[in-house]
This record gives structure tokens, C-alpha cells and sequence, in this order.
């Protein structure tokens, strides 16, 4: 059993990473022509990574499922990326985005990653422009902030809703520029399936080319996982219909700790569900909650009335309108984290307030804003007088400027114009703060296997603030681990090329091979979907925005079930040898099936309320916090870290205790 | 609503192709076109039938992964739109819909509606970059200022998901839209300036020997690109290219 240490430094926290960056060992520039490192997933973290390291002259093997890196679900991030640079003189610091950061994580994220993480947050901006990456400017071409979610400052770089497009577009290029110089060979369309240790250390991978179905083994010194969230598990989510989970659970069962797997993030503004049919869900970015007032009406003969189609919202006087966000949490409004705005979201609709059909949905309001705009326009325009209809029109523009894609995507779903009428939003899972355990250096528990970004569990804790995804992806892929990396790979420079006609490989590709020949025989009369729907039912159901003890307990059972039941009835057309979507989901399903197990099986462990993992049984009672989440320091302020044990319901926890010695331990308020 | 689906089907890349017709019912108004077409090979996945190869990812509208040609339309009727942000309620309850991958040389299929647009890859990895290692130490952000003007339209011109909508749609397939989007974006950039000449020359002959066609100025490409790229993206092209070869 490996022993959990996290290796932080010793020292002052603000001197931990540059103290230790100075110290590690390097590996000289001929000798790293000699390593090759592979890299699987090529989103933020990964293609970040993977261009850094082929800079610096490793040899650089990365998979993408994708046909193109440039594909990866970062892509999808609209709002922005953190950095405290500090440009608005708003009194942002170092400290202040590390303090923000683990008290929105609610405190149970581990201080010398997450002060690392705001440490190189001012390098990612520098870094970007340098690469081209268009990020918003004001008139005298510096370059722009907004605010986000959860903090005081305006900190957020953004480039219009497209922020996670252009980011990730900078690491594509920085990519290509080394896939031209064939310091990185590029394998597109292909799917990690199996992790392959000699001697204790990851030293390979099998890979399926989704395109011919063949099985190929590639070896390399070290491997680096960078394959996002397992949102997916819900079956519904804003991640896309790709992301799974399964090279982070494959590493898992070859001895990786997976740590936190019940930390998930709800968004509050997602579009609400319409039907059955649905198979993804689409986020409306936070930052639109800068602008947007959030609200249900207060009577529920107002609810009835406009689910009846008799009222409109627009006939709503202030007065009949509860702005819920802004009465429970007057300090933060409608700004207060993530969690808390989804939370606040399902009181409500579970109260009966919810505006659409499903009753599931609040309203996301802009009419204050575009009126609050006209008149600044008019002003700075000279229009005396400007009429109503003027003044909408000027505000509108300025929206627009803002938010446009977001509005046209809204109203390409909805069918409904966003600037006239409020959207509608409830919230979705969108991304997962639990992921594989690693140490200071981005190390797993297996030696020579990293595990960067989403796919990771380090620097959000228990609940993450908004433009933080991309930050934490890129400082992993461009300033951590080509560092820490080369600590660990200094000791290979003897090793010479890693043979893959090995037992080792033979045995995992065998493994592999026979998990596709069963999906591809199996006489079964049951969809991959149809098992997926069901699994993403009770995570939902069970494990959702609020969780408590008998749920969790029958969760584990019912996945249990569901489970068995796919490997009786699974069916899967076509054939091994070609490329084969449907083969693909039933590999990915059923490691979700596993995953959303022992995802109850932590969130039952847990029996205290933080972040977005909130037990019914751990609640406020009375107070000024009255039904807030109440968290237990005393007993809980450790990460879980899960060793594999076959089943998931027999998973090891261990424990890696959690000090606060720079921040405070206080409960979290946004009153 | 009831439909008939005509879907273009070819087993592999060396296979020959052939339209296939099928019937849906009961679709919802309210569905992606995607979500039709999930229906359909749930369909044909319970009747042991191999479901349909479609490429797909995000399903909202920005890795580009979606390609379809839908009733001669590249993403369909609906405009500024990739095909997963195309609602049925475009269409007409017994309406019938032509369903083909997208067509070029240069995209030659890999099965049923998936292509190979590897070309595009090939095409960035010629210059679609600015020569900068990862350091952390290149100046501080704000220490060249530019215009918002020049930002914004560098924005509007990075927009570009690399879907090739503009290809499919050109009775040149010609791919200058997508290139002209990318050289834009760094001619427009100070940072991008120091390689600009080389850039658009490597960028440009990678593209020719993809087997890419010409522009004509049709600008076809333009009407359907889902992120509105506009045409002045060609023109400038041309002008940076034209600059470089002087």
C-alpha cells in the first residue's frame, strides 16, 4: 500500500514553489532527446503540456479521441480565466486569489497547490497574449476584466463568451508549432484503454485508433493523463457527449488513489431540460450574472399563470418579483458562488416557484442592466431626453457586445429573444473538483504518472469559483508540471527507449482485447444509452445537488444492479475492426459504472455539508445561517483518496489530512 | 413530427457509397437535429441494425467537430448555426431530408458522415502559430497596448471552429476562408507580425497542395460559416500574401 505524502515543501507559502523550483533536478538539453513522455487528452492541461514539454525537448507522444486537438471540451468554456494581475487596482493580490480560491473550495483543498496556482496565474496572461490569444481590451488598448462568482475583485480576462476557444486555440498552436518540428507526434482519433506499469512505474499505454480499431502499444517514460471531468456519469451534463472518465478510472485500477470522486459542480446557469429525448445540457456562462438578475415570482398564482401561458414574466411589476439571490445573500447577490446559486435555485423550485413547464427553471434577467447601460450611453453620447425605446436600444448594444454568442445560442435552443424576454436557467452538472489523487508534483501514487487539470482533484477543493477550470489547466500544462516532471525524469536519462514486446504489454493489451470481444459478441437486447440514462437517473436522483444517508445507501445498490445488468444485456452492432461509436460509449459506460459507485460510496463517507457536496443531515439549524450547508472541520477536513480493491463498494480510503496554517478555518458567508 | 431521412452510408474510406432512406416518427419540435438523428440509431441499434457514423462533440455549436450536409446545406437551413444548434422545428411534420458528409478532395470520407479534415491540421501546422516558448517570463500583458479596434477584429476572425462548412459549401472547395481567418488573426497582432510574411506563404502553399480550390467570390462560404467569418478575411489574405511575395 503506498503511503499518501503529499510532498508540499517546506517553508513560507509564498516562497514554497520558487524555493523548490530552484532545488529540483533538471534533466540536461541532450539528454532529454532521449525521453519521450506521453500525453493523453489535449485540452488546456494536456496541450498546454504537451507543447511546453516538446519545447523544452522531450519527445512527446499525445492522443486526442478527437480528429483534432483543437476539438478537446475546454473549447467549450465561455466566461474567462483568473489572474491577479492586479490591472484594476481593485486591491487584488497573490494571496487574495489564493484566499478566494480555497475559501470558495470551502476548505478542503490542500494551501501550497492552490498559493502555486495564483503564483503563476499573472504568467498564463503574458503568456497568452504572446501567443496571439485576442483577449478583450478597453479604448486604450489595455487589456479588460470582469467579475465572476464568489469574489470581490474584477480579476477575469476574458475573450467575449469564447474565452476557453481562444485559450485552448493558443495551446493548439503552440502544439502545432512542435507537431511541424515532429517534437510531438499527434495521434488524433485515439482512445487510451489501459495504463502499462513495468517495474511499478507507468511506462506505456494501450491505445485504440478509432478509425481502424486497431490495438497499438506505445511506451514512453513517463505518462500524463489529461483527460478532464467525469461529469458524463449523470448521463446529462454541459461536458460534451466524448468526455468520460475512462483513462483516469483505467489508472485508477492500476494503483492510482482516486480522490473525491462525490465533489461535483452544479451550475446555476444552465438551459433547462425540455424532454426525454435530451442528450446534453448547455451552460450559460456565470458571467452573465454580472448583468443578469436572478428571480421567481412571489406569489404562486404568478407561477400558475405564466406555466399557463396567461401571464408573460415581462407583466411582472417589481414588486411581484422575488429577487431570492439578493434578499438571502445581500452581500454577494446575485454573484454568490456556484454552489450556493444552484442550491438557492432548488429551493426555490422545489418549493413550487419554478416558471417553465418542468418546474425546473428561474429566471436570468437583463432588462436592469440594459436600461442601467442606455442611460450610461445616452450620457456619454450627449442624448438629452432619450426616449425609452433609445435607451433600450443603447443598452441593448452594449449586451450584445458583451454576451452576444451566449444570447444567439439561448435563443437558437430556446427559440425565445433573450433581450426581450428573461432566459430561463436551472442548474446542470458541469464540472467534477474530484479526480485522481496526485502529490505537489502532479505524481499520482503510481511513479512516473501524472494527472494534470480537470482530471485531477488539487486545487478546487470542495466547490470551484468560476474562470478557475482554465487557469488550474494551464498552469499545470505550461508552468508546473514541466518542472516537476523533470525531477522524476532525471532519473531516466540511463534508461534508454522503453521496449514494448514485454510481457507487461502483452498481458494489458490481452486485457483490452478481451473487454472489446465481449462488448462486440454479447448477445444482449439492451443500448449503451439505455444503460447510461439509467445510471445518470439515479446519479441525479441520489447523488444531485442535495444528498443524504438511505439515498446514498440505495444509490450504491441500484449502480451495483444497473451494472450487472449491462454486462448480461449490453448490445453492441458492428464489429471490433472499424471505427465503432457505439463500441466506444459501451467501453466509456462501464467505467462510469464503476465510477458512480464508488462516487456514492465518498459522498456517504463524507457525513458533513461543503461545498457542492451537501448532506441533508449537515444543515444549519437556526442562526442568522439558517439551511445553509453546514461543514465539520474537525472530522472531515482531509481529502479521500480511494485505493482500488475490485469492487467498487471494497475501495480503501485513506486519508490525506489537510492544514491551514496561511488561511483561517471560518464557515463560508455571502451574507 | 413524421420524416424520411435519405443518409449517405459507406462502410469504410475504400467502400463505395450509397444513400439509404429511413423513417422517424414522433420527433419533437424541440430537438437538435443530433438528438434526431440519436433517435434514429437507438432505432437502429434495437433492430441489430449498425447505427449511423456521425461526427460530433460539444453540441453547442464550438469544437467544430459536426459536419453535415443537410438538404444541400452545410449545418442546414437554419444560418450562423453548426448542425448540432439546428432545431427540428426547422422542419415540417413529413418533410423528407437529404443527410451527406461534408464533400471535397481534400475531406475524403471515413465512414457514413464522418470525414478526414486532417488537411486543416496540416495547413496550422504549417504557420497557424506565433514562435513564443513557454517561459513565463515574455513582458507583462500590458506593456504593448492595442487598439480595441484591431483586438476586436482579431477576435472576430479567431472565432473560426475549423469545421470546414466554408470548404463544403464551395463549388471550389476552397479552404481560404479558414485561412484567411487564421492569418488574419495574427496579421492583425502586433505579436503576429514578426512572422506574418512567412506565415501566410507556408499557410497558402500547404493549403494549395491539400488540393484545396481557388476563391472565386462567390462567397457562399461566408453565408454558411457558422461563426459569420466575413470574406474581408480572404481579402486580407491576399493583400498579407501579395505584401510577402514583393
Amino acid at each position: 500500500m503506498a503511503t499518501l505524502d503529499s510532498k508540499v515543501p517546506k517553508g513560507p507559502i509564498k516562497d514554497k514553489w520558487t524555493d523548490y523550483k530552484n532545488k529540483i533536478n533538471l534533466v540536461n538539453p541532450a539528454n532529454k532527446r532521449h525521453i519521450d513522455i506521453i500525453v493523453v487528452g489535449t485540452g488546456l492541461a494536456g496541450g498546454s503540456a504537451a507543447a511546453t514539454l516538446a519545447e523544452l525537448g522531450y519527445n512527446v507522444k499525445a492522443f486526442a479521441y478527437q480528429d483534432s486537438p483543437r476539438r478537446a471540451h475546454s473549447i467549450a468554456a465561455q466566461g474567462g480565466i483568473n489572474a491577479a494581475k492586479n490591472y484594476q487596482g481593485d486591491g487584488d493580490s497573490t494571496y487574495r486569489l489564493f484566499y478566494d480560491t480555497v475559501k470558495g473550495g470551502d476548505y478542503r483543498s490542500r494551501e501550497a497547490n492552490v498559493y502555486r496556482l495564483a503564483e503563476v496565474s499573472a504568467n498564463i496572461i503574458d503568456q497568452c497574449v504572446a501567443q496571439g490569444v485576442p483577449f478583450a481590451r478597453d479604448y486604450g488598448g489595455l487589456l479588460d476584466n470582469r467579475s465572476f462568482g464568489g469574489v470581490l475583485v474584477s480579476r477575469t480576462f476574458y475573450a467575449k463568451g469564447q474565452t476557453g476557444q481562444q485559450l485552448l486555440l493558443g495551446a493548439y498552436s503552440a502544439m502545432n508549432r512542435q507537431i511541424a518540428r515532429g517534437k510531438i507526434e499527434m495521434f488524433n482519433r485515439h482512445e487510451m484503454l489501459d495504463v502499462v506499469k513495468v517495474d511499478g512505474k507507468a511506462r506505456g499505454i494501450i491505445a485504440r485508433n478509432l478509425i481502424t480499431g486497431e490495438i497499438e502499444r506505445h511506451s514512453a517514460h513517463a505518462v500524463v493523463v489529461a483527460t478532464g471531468g467525469y461529469g458524463n456519469v449523470y448521463f446529462l451534463s454541459t461536458n460534451a457527449m466524448g468526455s468520460n472518465v475512462t483513462a483516469a478510472w483505467k489508472i485508477h485500477k492500476k494503483g492510482a488513489y482516486f480522490a473525491n470522486p462525490c465533489y461535483t459542480q452544479i451550475h446555476p446557469t444552465c438551459i433547462p431540460r425540455s424532454g426525454d429525448y435530451q442528450s446534453k445540457l448547455t451552460l450559460m456562462s456565470e458571467s452573465l450574472r454580472n448583468d443578469g438578475r436572478i428571480w421567481v415570482p412571489k406569489s404562486l398564482e404568478d407561477v400558475k399563470a405564466i406555466r399557463e401561458g396567461r401571464k408573460k414574466p415581462t407583466d411582472l411589476s417589481e414588486d411581484e418579483r422575488d429577487y431570492y439571490l439578493e434578499r438571502r445573500y445581500p452581500a454577494f447577490g446575485n454573484l454568490v458562488p456556484r454552489d450556493v446559486a444552484s442550491r438557492a435555485a432548488k429551493e426555490r423550485c422545489d418549493a413550487g416557484y419554478g416558471v417553465n413547464a418542468t418546474g425546473e427553471a428561474v429566471y436570468l434577467d437583463f432588462a436592469a442592466a440594459i436600461e442601467r447601460y442606455g442611460k450610461e450611453q445616452a450620457k456619454i453620447h450627449n442624448i438629452e431626453n432619450a426616449s425609452d425605446a433609445k435607451i433600450y436600444e443603447l443598452g441593448q448594444a452594449i449586451v450584445e457586445a458583451k454576451y452576444g454568442n451566449l444570447f444567439q445560442m439561448y435563443e437558437k435552443i430556446v427559440d425565445q429573444n433573450p433581450y426581450k424576454t428573461p432566459m430561463m436557467i436551472y442548474p446542470a452538472v458541469h464540472y467534477t473538483m474530484g479526480g485522481v489523487w496526485v502529490d505537489y508534483n502532479l505524481m499520482t501514487t503510481v511513479p512516473g504518472l501524472y494527472c494534470i487539470g480537470e482530471a485531477n482533484f488539487s486545487d478546487h477543493g470542495a466547490n470551484r469559483l468560476g474562470a478557475s477550470a482554465l487557469m488550474q489547466g494551464l498552469a499545470d500544462g505550461y508552468f508546473v508540471l514541466p518542472y516537476t516532471i523533470g525531477d522524476y525524469l532525471a532519473d531516466d536519462i540511463r534508461t534508454g527507449k522503453i521496449p514494448t514486446d514485454t510481457k507487461e504489454f502483452d498481458e494489458a493489451e490481452k486485457e483490452v482485447k478481451a473487454k472489446i470481444d465481449f462488448f462486440v459478441t454479447n448477445k444482449g437486447t439492451k443500448s449503451v444509452d439505455y444503460f447510461h440514462k439509467k445510471l445518470g437517473k439515479v446519479m441525479w436522483d441520489k447523488c444531485g445537488m442535495s444528498r443524504n444517508e438511505k439515498g446514498l445507501k440505495e444509490a450504491m445498490a441500484e449502480i451495483k444492479t444497473i451494472r450487472e445488468e449491462f454486462w448480461k444485456e449490453v448490445s453492441v452492432p458492428g464489429t471490433a475492426n472499424e471505427m465503432n461509436p457505439e463500441l466506444e460509449k459501451a467501453g466509456r459506460v462501464a467505467d462510469f459504472l464503476e465510477l458512480g459507485e464508488l462516487f456514492a460510496k465518498d459522498a456517504l463517507t463524507r457525513e458533513e455539508s461543503c461545498g457542492g457536496h451537501f448532506r441533508e443531515e449537515s444543515a444549519e439549524l437556526d442562526g442568522p445561517q439558517k439551511g445553509e450547508a453546514k461543514r465539520n472541520d474537525k472530522d472531515f477536513a482531509f481529502v479521500s483518496a480511494w485505493e482500488y480493491k475490485g469492487e467498487p463498494a471494497d475501495a480503501v480510503l485513506h486519508k490525506e489530512e489537510l492544514e491551514f496554517k496561511d488561511i483561517e478555518l471560518k464557515q463560508r458567508s455571502y451574507k | 413530427m413524421n420524416l424520411t431521412l435519405k443518409i449517405w452510408r459507406q462502410k469504410d474510406a475504400s467502400a463505395k457509397g450509397q444513400m439509404v432512406d429511413y423513417k422517424v416518427n414522433d420527433i419533437s419540435e424541440h430537438m437538435s437535429f443530433l438528438e434526431m438523428m440519436d433517435v434514429l440509431n437507438e432505432q437502429l441499434v434495437n433492430s441489430g441494425e449498425e447505427p449511423v457514423a456521425f461526427d460530433h462533440d460539444c453540441r453547442e455549436g464550438i469544437c467544430g467537430m459536426c459536419s453535415l450536409y443537410i438538404n444541400g446545406e452545410a449545418h442546414g437551413p437554419d444560418r450562423g448555426i453548426t448542425t448540432c444548434q439546428l432545431h427540428m422545428r426547422m422542419f415540417k411534420d413529413g418533410d423528407t431530408i437529404t443527410i451527406e458528409p461534408f464533400r471535397a478532395a481534400a475531406f475524403p470520407v471515413i465512414k457514413d458522415l464522418v470525414v478526414d479534415r486532417m488537411a486543416f491540421e496540416r495547413i496550422q501546422q504549417a504557420g497557424g502559430y506565433i514562435s513564443v516558448n513557454t517561459s513565463g517570463n515574455t513582458q507583462d500583458a500590458n506593456s504593448l497596448p492595442i487598439s480595441k479596434h484591431a483586438a476586436d477584429e482579431a477576435m472576430d476572425a479567431a472565432t473560426c471552429i475549423g469545421c470546414g462548412a466554408c470548404v463544403a459549401t464551395c463549388k471550389n472547395s476552397s479552404a481560404m476562408l479558414f485561412v484567411g481567418a487564421k492569418v488574419s488573426q495574427y496579421a492583425l497582432l502586433p505579436q503576429g507580425q514578426v512572422e506574418a510574411a512567412d506565415r501566410v506563404k507556408n499557410m497558402v502553399a500547404q493549403m494549395d497542395l491539400e488540393g484545396f480550390g481557388n476563391c472565386t467570390n462567390t462567397g457562399a462560404c461566408e453565408v454558411e460559416c457558422p461563426k459569420g467569418i466575413s470574406l474581408d478575411n480572404i481579402a486580407r489574405m491576399n493583400r498579407e500574401l501579395m505584401k510577402a511575395s514583393i
